[in-house]
């Protein structure tokens, strides 16, 4: 039996919308060792020519994984977390993300498919963001991979 | 902070500056869990990661890919990134020293910009690529 049931594909989850703050943009900086304050502080990013501190580019997986229903992708499948490797990320970015935005988030799955005879699974997701005003600024797609704990076995 | 490229003076080939990063830390994934919202177990406790096959935690891809975004926006500024995309080539363990490097493949103008195409990678201690990506820059 396969591992992962292709009729998943097309499923689209709840959307969702989360509030962009400057602490967790500060959070996300610490951790990845970001130190350009058009990140951190207000008056360096408008010198810079932003509207008020922006968003570093990766900073999209915070907003993405801000999903109140965090883990559907691993529910609708039926796996368990610790299967999963993280196989490709992608982002198209349309306009910057800025403190205060209010970004609404819509994900749905794009593509399931197996290699390797069955033993790893490859689930292509892509999720729109948009702002407040409905203007698009990050389109991601992901392609999440799973490992087939009864690959191998008889 | 990122100086002005030009379109004009670059070409296919030259070389982006190599960012080189601190050793990959259990604190650094810590932070990393909840700086991203990626509460995945298996970066941060070392017994669910041996529970599925591991001998240690590892770092998020998305760690790696944030050191990728650091490395363009050094480059050039923020605004002016159109795309980031990589695909996880290898794991990247606790310990690592992580390398970003990257270079132009290409140029083109379309829509009425000038963009500028990158290829971009993370390289481990041991040379081994953990990241290969590539993302693509409008410039003046």
């Amino acid at each position: 039996m396969a591992l992962l049931d292709k009729k998943h594909i097309g499923h689209k989850f709840n959307a969702f919308t989360t509030t962009v703050e400057a602490g967790k943009i500060r959070l996300f900086c610490k951790a990845i060792g970001e130190e350009n304050p058009i990140y951190l502080d207000e008056a360096a990013a408008k010198a810079a020519g932003y509207r008020t501190i922006v968003a570093p580019p990766t900073f999209a997986t915070a907003v993405t994984n801000d999903d109140p229903e965090k883990g559907g992708l691993l529910r609708l499948l039926g796996v368990d977390i610790g299967l999963i490797l993280h196989g490709e990320q992608h982002y198209e970015y349309h306009a910057p993300i800025y403190v205060g935005d209010k970004l609404t988030c819509q994900q749905k799955v794009v593509d399931i498919y197996d290699k390797k005879g069955g033993a790893l699974w490859f689930v292509v997701s892509d999720t729109e963001v948009k702002d407040q005003s409905g203007k698009p600024v990050v389109t991601a797609r992901g392609i999440t991979v799973v490992r087939n704990p009864d690959a191998g076995k008889n | 902070m990122a100086t002005a490229q030009k379109y004009a003076d670059l070409k296919v080939g030259d070389k982006m500056p190599d960012l080189k990063l601190p050793p990959i830390s259990r604190h650094q994934l810590a932070l990393y869990c909840g700086g991203s919202g990626d509460h995945n177990p298996i970066h941060v406790d070392i017994d669910f990661a041996k529970k599925f096959g591991f001998k240690d935690v590892f770092a998020h891809g998305m760690l790696s890919m944030a050191f990728l975004g650091r490395h363009l926006t050094n480059w050039v500024p923020q605004s002016q990134v159109r795309k980031l995309g990589t695909r996880f080539t290898s794991i990247t363990w606790v310990g690592d020293v992580i390398t970003v490097s990257g270079k132009v493949t290409g140029k083109r103008e379309e829509g009425g910009q000038k963009l500028v195409d990158l290829e971009v990678r993370c390289t481990n201690q041991n040379g081994q690529d953990t990241l290969q990506g590539n993302a693509t820059v409008a410039l003046s």
